[in-house]
């Protein structure tokens, strides 16, 4: 790195309007150590008053480089980093990688391992909007909900915990299926969560839900309409907290979300509590899928048989003479995929979570990037704060639900 | 390919005489950089591709004509479609129009590729970098662009690595 430029007022004049040059609107740096920004997220805001006049993102803060660090691993090894894209949707993360790695070399999922891969990708889910509730409503000055909501969440986290060793960084699913089986407990475990949670929620609701200071904080506070949602490319919660219908497992179904009975609650405002309402509603929806997939869930293997792309079992190392050259190939080579491209969208918690993958015909992703929710909302904030009050941004920001790690990747 | 997007990619073939490629049941169209605001204009407003889904760039050095793609994939929400563009662009002075204009969420999807490629947009409002340092200097996802490990020392090429050590040296 070479000296260090000034930047220079020409630089960012237009991002600023006329007022602020002259001096009668004031400009005001918010993070990126701010609480309320969930992160490393920095602000500029151009302030009239208490109203915001511009607000122009700045990130970059949290970027790790991950896309290219992922070019010059294996396949399988690059999978270890996608957890930490988005720290609160890991599952998720693995979920949409292996699916298209999955699609890159043409590899099949046995149906156990599709079931389980629901399961958990669902109560990551409500792991992760526990979380959104709990520092969403703190940053609304509701400190009750966010423990509550971290004490649940820990139930999830123990499930996670027991099926792959660690809490939050799983890399449980892999290409072709999974790490290994789920064990006896998994099943009581969660059944559990299944009975409890349903009460939890509805406290939830007895807290915020009619709570005249939570209303008068989130209503009519960030409208964006359907049609403006659409044309800066949100997805998920946010785009259907502005009437829009549209989720991906519904209509996109991926790993079998076709047979599974649920609804996708929608709401017309488009301002901050009709999000709440669409993901509060939403985690009892996943709940339900959660239960139906666990009712259905059958026995069978976890990984695929296509010894050319996963791993052998265990077991058979020791008496078959394929099954540890596969294994030794495998772990030390990779394997090989096609020259091509792909484009695999899911739905996380988020939104729309798109992963690019490119394959030059070697064992190492030519190229992935990651079309991550954040980062497209993110650039909607400016769109969605004018005109409103510092003290509403933080509740903008809470809304639209962001994580840094998923943003600056 | 379902029905819809068999005929909007005729269509477009017809009318902008672009070359189709189909992989994995994803269908590609390549687009002369000339040409991609107009196809993008097109495809919006009417083919109801009412979302840019993904923008980014692939790098294929040492190749020199094209070096770089640039990737785009438009989605339509009523017609559950998706369509991917690839604007081949290259290596020497290497700028696209942007589509701002049409899809304003393109403004920080051409702001990282301008970070992580080097790749100018024409016509974009804020072309600043996004991810790196202001300051920064190259472009991290460039397939020249080394990773930045550190590479471990023995006895046979240590006097190479310690060369380039950046600590003082008696």
């Amino acid at each position: 790195m070479t000296q260090l430029e000034e930047v220079t007022l020409d630089e960012i004049r237009h991002l600023v309007s006329e007022r602020a040059i002259e001096g009668e609107t004031m400009l005001l740096n918010m993070g990126p150590q701010h609480p309320s920004t969930h992160g490393v997220l920095r602000l500029l805001l151009e302030l009239d008053g208490e109203t915001v006049v511009n607000c122009v993102p700045d990130i970059g803060y949290l970027h790790t480089g991950i896309e290219k660090n992922m070019e010059a691993k294996t396949y399988e090894k690059a999978e270890v980093m996608t957890d930490r894209l988005d720290y609160l949707n890991t599952v998720g993360n693995n979920l949409a990688y292996c699916m298209a790695v999955e699609k890159l070399v043409d590899l099949d999922v046995p149906v156990r391992a599709q079931v389980i891969r629901v399961i958990l990708t669902e109560l990551q889910r409500i792991a992760s909007h526990l979380v959104w509730l709990g520092t969403q409503s703190l940053d609304l000055a509701a400190m009750s909900v966010f423990l509550y909501c971290f004490r649940e969440r820990e139930m999830i986290l123990d499930i996670l915990e027991m099926v792959s060793g660690q809490r939050m960084m799983t890399t449980y699913i892999r290409p072709g299926g999974l790490w290994r089986d789920v064990p006896i407990e998994f099943e009581a475990a969660v059944r559990d969560f299944i009975a409890y949670f349903p009460k939890r929620v509805n406290e939830y609701e007895a807290l915020l839900t009619k709570n005249p200071i939570y209303i008068d904080r989130t209503k009519g506070i960030g409208v964006i309409s359907g049609e403006e949602a659409l044309h800066w490319g949100l997805t998920g919660p946010t785009l259907r907290g502005s009437g829009v219908n549209y989720d991906l497992r519904k209509v996109r179904p991926y790993m079998g979300y076709e047979q599974y009975d649920f609804e996708v609650p929608v709401q017309d405002a488009g301002d901050v509590y009709s999000r709440y309402q669409v993901r509060i509603e939403e985690m009892r929806q996943s709940l339900r899928i959660v239960e139906q997939a666990l009712d259905t869930l059958p026995y069978g293997p976890i990984r695929s048989n296509n010894r050319k792309f996963v791993p052998p079992p265990r077991s058979e190392l020791g008496v078959s003479m394929e099954a540890l050259i596969h294994h030794f190939k495998l772990w030390t080579e990779g394997f090989d995929a096609p020259k091509g491209s792909v484009y695999v969208p899911v739905e996380s918690p988020r939104g729309e979570l798109g992963v690019f993958l490119e394959g030059d015909g070697g064992p190492k992703p030519y190229r992935v990037h990651w079309r991550t929710p954040s980062f497209i909302h993110l650039q909607a904030l400016p769109k969605m704060s004018e005109g409103h009050l510092v003290a509403d941004l933080v509740a903008i920001i809470g809304s639209i639900d962001i994580v840094l790690g998923d943003a600056d990747r | 390919m379902s029905k819809f997007l068999l005929s909007v990619v005729q269509t477009m073939i017809e009318r902008f005489e672009l070359e189709e490629r189909t992989f994995r049941d994803e269908t590609t169209l390549m687009v002369s950089p000339e040409n991609i605001v107009e196809v993008c204009r097109t495809l919006h407003d009417e083919f109801d591709f009412n979302m840019l889904a993904s923008q980014t760039a692939v790098d294929y050095w040492p190749q020199e004509e094209p070096r770089f793609n640039v990737v785009y994939q438009m989605h339509s929400l009523p017609q559950n479609v998706y369509l991917c563009l690839r604007v081949p662009v290259p290596g020497k002075n290497p700028t696209v129009p942007s589509i701002v204009e049409v899809f304003p969420n393109a403004n920080w999807h051409e702001r990282e590729i301008w970070d992580m490629f080097g790749i100018r947009f024409d016509g974009h409002p804020d072309m600043r970098r996004i991810l790196m340092p202001y300051e920064w200097e190259g472009h991290p996802l460039r397939k020249d662009y080394p990773l930045g490990y550190e590479e471990v020392q023995f006895t046979f090429n240590f006097d190479e690595i310690d060369l380039r050590k950046p600590y003082v040296k008696e």
